[in-house]
């Protein structure tokens, strides 16, 4: 079997699951973009055919929630709090830091599609703030030093192209 | 699975935990476990191997203990729980130690314990009893320590007004932010004509700052569940619907084992412990939109749209979920409402103060030296719970300013410590109880960047359905933009003022009406640094006027 039709399978498996049911638009949303990385414009179709569902809810449900991500992100992921805890304890000098080191902006992806930075509000580890998240990884308690070197043992300790 | 073999189980598991003399929690929330807490359990359960103590100890896999700032954190207590000792910033190296004096040779290791002992002093732990003792993973943890038994009681001796009737003398306020009395709510739900009635529990949790629904549900999922059932029984619902934010991979993955370990046990089902009572519970995922909190907003999210507010009426009471009738309600409340039902609702009322009853749980982060999940009983003040709980301010430093009740909420400076912390009287000085975020800012700090910060936040999380949110916050945006880079004038202030009283007038729901507090409330108790920048165009903590420095980055 295809790549391809095996991420499709999980994705059948996955709506059956769910008998189906419009009412988890939400969930089954968040195993497609398990599955697949992204919600492409083909992959939002094929799910609001499957549901039953008018291609425009579907894509208005995918738009509305900023964790859909609908364009492919690069193959490292970082994101940064920005919730008030982080905030106040200086996360945006971080942010500031990364962008200025990978040269890339927040909600971008490198031109090399290494990087992708994101931004969240809030992911729940206050206490710990600034919390920075590279790939699976929290780093609390972050600085300058411990992210930026973190991120680069991520892309391999490869200097990334500039964009 | 009946009635009685609850009781039997909880007897059972007692009589197994009173096997051991020593019980080892060690916490493995999201707050530790980026510590490195597993491979200090794992150090642990080799430690009493080979000191030969594995059977007189039981190593446990925790939730928090709401010492965040101390992680990762192990409490070490007797099987009785009578003499608990808190280990902070604990290692892999350190559990032999531990293990060989603490247990082996009976003294604990003063040095390593945890600094603040006396930030539990002014606590009261009625929604976090559990918290840090139970492995949330274990239902027989939950159910050794009687929980269950509240169902197992209203199934077995009560009538579903009698619960109601409990949960009305309590006077039990809803915890998510606005305070509406929980016992005149379900019987709203309860007599409103339609079927089926659904409960709707609210783990959306998007104030950032804030982390007491994480932290309940990653440590005693259970009592989430219970509370939901006890609310099916009461207002007459089949089905539970438990909405948790995406954000949080930890507290959905407790949940899912619980409810589950609660359907194997004929918990959850078509006959709850073989009675004529149905009801299920199905999660549902939010997907990182702030509104999706508001009580019209989730509904439509629950229903699998995009999360936008209606007007009310009518009432999701009797026009929630697919029109018929809902009952929603934070997760904090209802994990209150297994002991309401336990120990009666006068048993509750008497902690707390008269308007309000019990305890809220409050998330405490920014400059502060204990940060960390605190619960404390209604009434205490602020400045308690800052200067004894929180451990004042770090670094020498000075306290300015605390944010209560998240990005809707207020900015309050020192001379309203002594507040005490109630929904009518943080309402009166412009702040909100919301969902129990204190954020301690120090002067280091500029409250007009503050201010910017939390309009920057609304303006992005206006979910753009009516036009005094969506449009006015932009155009106090604006302003903000001017007073921070030196264009503004002093005429800007009075605009900001009426901007703000305007949205908080007209906008549907509670995200627009309360966006403004924190505008309002900095203007009303810090104006002289709004003067400052305007006129002398400079910033005091040196967070303002720096664009062209960023636009070089």
């Amino acid at each position: 079997m295809s790549a391809t039709e095996t991420r499709r399978n999980m994705l059948e498996k996955v709506m059956k699951e769910h008998g189906h049911q419009q009412s988890a638009l939400v969930e089954i949303l968040h195993k497609a973009q398990e599955i697949y990385g992204y919600l492409s414009k083909e992959l939002l179709t094929d799910i609001s055919q499957s549901l039953n569902l008018p291609p425009s809810t579907v894509f208005g449900v995918a738009t509305f929630y900023s964790l859909f991500k609908l364009t492919e992100p690069g193959e490292h992921i970082v994101t940064g709090c920005l919730g008030t805890a982080c905030y106040v304890k200086n996360a945006e000098e971080i942010m500031q830091a990364i962008e200025r080191e990978f040269k890339v902006k927040r909600g971008e992806t490198t031109s090399d599609r290494k990087l992708s930075l994101f931004l969240t509000r809030c992911i729940g580890a206050c206490a710990m703030a600034p919390n920075i998240v590279v790939d699976e990884e929290v780093i609390g308690k972050a600085t300058k030093e411990v992210v930026l070197g973190k991120i680069k043992s991520a892309l391999g300790g490869m200097k990334i192209e500039s964009v | 699975m009946n009635l009685s073999d609850i009781q039997r189980i909880a007897e059972q598991e007692v009589d197994f935990q009173r096997g051991f003399t020593h019980r080892i929690n060690v916490c493995c929330s999201s707050g530790c476990v980026p510590l490195g807490a597993f491979n200090v359990l794992k150090a642990f359960q080799d430690a009493v191997k080979e000191l030969g103590v594995e059977r007189e100890c039981k190593v446990a896999k925790t939730g928090c203990f709401g010492t965040c700032s101390a992680g990762p954190a192990v409490i070490i207590d007797t099987a009785e729980r009578s003499r608990p000792a808190l280990y902070e910033s604990v290692t892999p190296e350190k559990a032999q130690k531990i293990v060989q004096e603490h247990i082996v040779s009976g003294s604990p290791v003063k040095e390593m314990l945890y600094k603040s002992p006396g930030s539990f002093k002014k606590q009261k732990r009625l929604v976090l009893k559990n918290a840090g003792w139970i492995d949330p993973t274990r239902i027989q943890d939950y159910i050794a320590l009687g929980g269950y038994s509240a169902i197992v009681k209203a199934l077995a001796t009560m009538t579903p007004q009698g619960v109601i009737y409990e949960v009305s003398a309590s006077r039990l306020r809803g915890r998510g932010g606005a305070g509406f009395a929980t016992g005149q709510k379900w019987g709203l739900v309860a007599r409103a004509a339609g079927s089926p009635k659904y409960v709707v529990a609210n783990l959306d949790e998007g104030d950032p700052g804030v982390f007491a629904n994480r932290t309940l549900a990653e440590a005693d999922p259970h009592a989430i569940l219970e509370g939901m059932l006890l609310a099916g029984y009461a207002t007459g619902a089949n089905k539970g619907y438990l909405y948790i934010r995406a954000e949080y991979p930890l507290a959905i993955k407790t949940l899912q084992t619980a409810i589950a370990q609660a359907r194997s046990m004929s918990l959850l089902g078509a006959s709850v412990l073989e009675t004529p009572f149905k009801f299920d519970i199905e999660l549902r995922f939010g997907a990182g939109a702030f509104v999706a909190g508001e009580e019209t907003a989730i509904l439509a999210s629950v229903e699998g749209r995009r999360a936008m507010p209606r007007p009310r009426p009518p009432y999701p009471a009797n026009s929630g979920l697919w029109g018929k009738p809902t009952l929603i309600q934070n997760v904090e409340t209802l994990a209150n409402i297994p002991q309401i039902v336990l120990n009666g609702g006068n048993w509750f009322s008497k902690t707390g103060t008269k308007r309000c009853t019990g305890t809220k749980c409050f998330s405490l982060t920014g400059k502060i030296n204990n940060p960390g999940l605190i619960e404390v009983p209604m009434g205490i003040t602020l400045r308690e719970v800052v200067f004894e709980i929180g451990g004042g301010i770090p670094d020498g430093r000075k306290f300015k300013a605390l944010l209560v009740g998240g990005p809707s909420g207020g900015c309050l400076p020192e001379s309203l410590l002594d507040l005490p912390i109630d929904y009518d009287s943080l309402t009166k000085v412009g702040a909100i109880m919301g969902s129990g975020g204190i954020v301690v800012i120090d002067d280091t700090d500029c409250m007009v960047d503050t201010a910017k910060f939390f309009t920057e936040f609304c303006v992005e999380e206006s979910c753009g359905k009516c036009t005094p949110c969506r449009a006015g916050l932009a155009r106090v945006k604006e302003i903000f933009d001017g007073i921070t880079t030196g264009t503004s004038r002093m005429e800007d202030l009075a605009v900001l003022e009426k901007s703000g009283a305007y949205i908080r007038e007209a906008s549907l729901c509670g995200l627009g009406q309360t966006a403004p507090n924190p505008v309002l409330t900095t203007l009303r108790y810090f104006k002289d640094e709004y003067i400052e920048h305007i006129q002398q165009k400079t910033c005091r903590a040196g967070k303002c006027f720096r664009k062209e420095e960023r636009d070089q980055t």
